[in-house]
């Protein structure tokens, strides 16, 4: 069961916000979901190997090319703010 | 016959007679889009549309044309489309113009199809019901007081009101079998990784694969030839041929042995659908096929294990929308945790923070364990079913979904939507094909039957379908006012 307190910590893992008023139908929605998981508890998996990939294909590898055009411009066009090619952000360190 | 009700097979002989041109017929479609109140669409492109069409005609005329040529289709809006409005139904992205196209939309433009516009769905395609669009619901065009099923939503109800011949979807529990089935149309998940997923916005990367939704098998099986392929740009796309898959839709079904799952017909199934889907079975045995009971065991886990494996992959996912590079940016951020967190709250609507923090929970220090991996070897155990149902049997079908249409506004809350997936999700885990195909009416709304083949049996699955639709003609009705 995740707890109001439990839920701040998640928020913040999840880079969320959650209003107070709003803390305990949302742990309740995500306590509904959990319980929905806790049915997997019944099942043996001692001997199963976690399935990754649906088709087990293993992650194909490429020779390091340079293949692509700069498009930084391009792409930085549609960033919300930008200075000198770089994505500008509040200050981090004073 | 008018115009908007032909299948794409139909349109594109036509284009070919020269009985119209792509412009009056990309046209035709675009004021039947104008008129229309179903909120199928979140950005028509008109003017692209039409630019597109009138480089079809010079292709046509040249003699340069391919099936596809002329043809306008609804894209759901969740494939990137260069200098148009990618949204991906969320209004974390209402601002993001795409910079680069998909691979389908690449591949759709070298096929000279026209884009009508980009299709409503789901936010980030994480619903059933097209309700969790920052745009608003889609109206079903059977039932306009209905949703049109999700998270394809917008695709399915332009193709049953006739917006468009065709559309593009996406597939991680159900997108478009569901909605395909809601809607009355033909929808197809094919096997994962056959469909390039670069440029397609990711919700559940081990899930996730996109797909055509059309009135016919015989069009799916048309547009499949089209958006199917390897792309070295999409590291999980499958380095396999691309066969015509138009070239066995008229093989015979004789001796076709089918499974029906018993744990598809069990409780919870409304009695119209469970009556609609048998009959259609029924069908398929009139003309030699075998059918046979089978046990899925583990799908009953399928709800459990998708709605852990989906949210912890979507939470890693929707990482990149941090309101740095693109997408929504707060107000006057008074720090960087600030901006990262109030940008994301702002931009991401009830459904999706929901999922995403049940994926930050489940894949943290101390859950993991319980959660995610306990999940993923639930899913080999699904898979694993299905590898010994196909020892026995050709095709696996039962229904859709349990119910017809429903209300708009009808779930209240979470849990109770995600329950009606238990009949598509088992097909996403195992990353086999299945598909959607109009089945009759269970009180005046249409009834999918689901068809779920191996893995690669694209063309397997599409020839079913297309003896299906040789013998029936639910595929080509239409709402009232519609045709």
């Amino acid at each position: 069961m995740i707890d109001n307190t439990q839920l701040k910590q998640i928020a913040t893992l999840a880079k969320l916000n959650i209003d107070d008023e709003a803390l305990d139908s949302t742990a309740q929605d995500l306590n509904n979901i959990l319980a929905l998981a806790e049915q997997l508890s019944q099942i043996d998996t001692d001997d199963i190997t976690p399935m990754a990939h649906p088709l087990h294909m293993t992650q194909r590898l490429r020779e390091d090319e340079v293949k692509e055009q700069d498009q930084s411009q391009h792409f930085q066009s549609i960033a919300p703010k930008t200075g000198k090619q770089h994505y500008l952000v509040p200050t981090v360190i004073e | 016959m008018s115009i908007h009700t032909k299948t794409v097979a139909e349109l594109a002989q036509g284009l070919k007679n020269k009985e119209f041109s792509s412009v009056e017929l990309t046209q035709s479609y675009l004021d039947r889009i104008n008129v229309s109140d179903l909120n199928a669409f979140i950005t028509p492109t008109d003017e692209l549309a039409l630019t597109q069409a009138r480089n079809a005609d010079e292709k046509i005329a040249q003699g340069n044309a391919s099936v596809l040529t002329g043809i306008p289709y609804a894209h759901k809006d969740i494939f990137c489309t260069n200098g148009v409005k990618t949204s991906a139904g969320s209004k974390m992205l209402d601002n993001f113009i795409a910079p680069y196209d998909a691979t389908v939309t690449h591949r759709l433009n070298q096929a000279d199809s026209v884009m009508l516009g980009k299709a409503n769905m789901d936010e980030f395609a994480m619903g059933s019901s097209n309700e969790n669009s920052f745009y608003g619901a889609v109206k079903n065009p059977w039932d306009k007081n209905k949703a049109p099923g999700g998270s394809s939503g917008g695709s399915a109800a332009a193709v049953a009101g006739r917006l468009a011949p065709f559309a593009t979807g996406t597939d991680t529990g159900g997108s478009i079998r569901q909605p395909a089935s809601l809607c009355g149309i033909t929808g197809l998940k094919p096997t994962y990784g056959r469909i390039s997923r670069y440029g397609m916005i990711a919700y559940a990367s081990s899930l996730d694969q996109a797909g055509p939704m059309t009135q016919t098998a015989q069009d799916a099986a048309l547009v499949l030839n089209v958006m199917a392929g390897f792309d070295e740009k999409d590291s999980t796309s499958a380095q396999r041929e691309v066969e015509d898959y138009t070239a066995s839709l008229n093989d015979s079904i004789e001796g076709l042995t089918i499974g029906l799952p018993k744990e598809f017909f069990s409780e919870g199934l409304d009695d119209g659908v469970a009556t609609t889907v048998m009959d259609a079975v029924k069908e398929f045995e009139k003309v030699g096929a075998t059918v046979k009971e089978i046990s899925l065991p583990n799908s009953k886990f399928a709800i459990p294990t998708y709605y852990i494996v989906a949210p912890c992959e979507c939470s890693s996912n929707l990482s990149r929308m941090d309101g740095v590079r693109f997408g929504h940016r707060c107000e006057a951020p008074e720090n960087l945790e600030d901006l990262y967190c109030r940008s994301r709250t702002e931009g991401f609507g009830e459904e999706v923070r929901r999922r995403i923090m049940i994926g930050s929970y489940a894949l943290s220090a101390g859950y993991y364990d319980a959660y995610y991996l306990k999940a993923q070897k639930t899913r080999h155990l699904i898979s694993d079913d299905f590898k010994k149902a196909f020892k026995e049997v050709d095709v696996i079908m039962g229904p859709v979904s349990p119910t017809t249409a429903f209300d708009l506004g009808s779930f209240k809350d979470p849990v109770s939507m995600y329950l009606a997936d238990i009949y598509t999700l088992s097909a996403n885990l195992a990353g086999l094909p299945g598909m959607s195909i109009p089945a009759g009416f269970s009180q005046k709304l249409p009834v999918g039957l689901q068809m779920i083949g191996d893995y690669w049996s694209e063309a397997k699955l599409l020839n079913i379908a297309h003896q299906f639709q040789q013998a029936t003609d639910y595929h080509s009705q239409t709402a009232e006012g519609v045709n």
